[in-house]
């Protein structure tokens, strides 16, 4: 999800020419999201809610999934910095609980769980960029230590007007799609999607 | 005194600007639509959020926590205790 689209395995599933939580509501509508907690969501939750929503619709089976055993772990850079202004220049007037909820960037990770039902090992990471080798190090060794057998990951950035979304669905003993390797992440991250 | 239709139309207003809903429009909320869980998907912290809204700008505390149950059920529910309270004062 960057620059107006959101593509999935080099198709685009959503395209608009609004930016930040404008382009997140109409791709909410537009993809039929359909979870009426997005409404009340931090910009952090939202771009979650519909780029977790894409990922695996059509790509996961839900229902025999394992909850303990379906993990998240993403990172970003600007961790929950635009719910923290929020929150900030709303506490001028009264510190809202609603707003206060999502002052942590691993609230997206909560507002996934709950929707899912997922139980499994998560974690969030703030780094400067996208650092694919700890993300491939530390997801393997969930992985081979049977903490998980599927494991959302990647990148979850949004500020203002700015959303810089890649997440990877990585399942355990998966028969199609890319190998999970360093250097497929990498690539799919920095790949250039164009407008 | 506003009736209740009056009151329920600036209840979502409010319930919209208290809860940050940004997105959401007043006619985007039913009347009987339930508040938690479906309808708004809203939670207990949101529950603290009207708890404030209803001391803030109706001068109305809620006796107990069991009482929110029935209380915000819907928007329809929380104009029937605002005015069954104003009626009272009256």
């Amino acid at each position: 999800m960057r620059n107006g689209i959101i593509v999935k395995d080099d198709t685009v599933v959503f395209r608009n020419n609004e930016k930040g939580g404008v382009f997140l509501k109409e791709a909410y509508e537009g993809l039929g999201v359909d979870y009426p907690r997005f409404y009340k969501m931090d910009l952090l939750s939202k771009a979650g809610t519909v780029a977790v929503d894409a990922l695996l619709k059509g790509s996961m089976d839900l229902a025999a999934a394992r909850p303990e055993t379906t993990g998240l772990v993403f990172s970003n850079r600007n961790a929950s910095i635009e719910a923290d202004v929020q929150y900030l220049e709303a506490s001028k007037e009264y510190p809202s609980p609603a707003l206060f909820v999502y002052t942590l960037p691993n609230i997206v990770i909560g507002e996934i769980s709950i929707r899912y039902k997922f139980k499994g090992e998560n974690a969030f990471f703030v780094s400067e960029t996208f650092d694919a080798d700890w993300m491939h190090w530390y997801v393997t060794d969930l992985m081979q230590r049977n903490l998980l057998k599927t494991c959302i990951c990647g990148w979850i950035d949004a500020i203002g007007d700015r959303l810089d979304v890649c997440l990877f669905l990585v399942e355990a003993g998966a028969a199609a799609g890319a190998a999970f390797t360093t250097e497929n992440l990498n690539g799919i991250y920095n790949k250039d999607y164009g407008k | 005194m506003e009736n209740k239709q009056e009151l329920i139309t600036r209840l979502k207003e409010q319930i919209i600007r208290q809860l940050k809903l940004d997105d959401k429009k007043p006619e985007d909320i039913g009347d009987h639509d339930p508040l938690f869980v479906e309808g708004l998907g809203l939670d207990s912290i949101d529950a603290l959020e009207l708890i404030v809204l209803l001391q803030q700008e109706y001068q109305i505390k809620l006796k107990n926590a069991e009482e929110g149950q029935d209380v915000f059920r819907s928007v329809s529910t929380m104009a029937d205790y605002i005015l069954d309270h104003q009626n009272a004062a009256h």
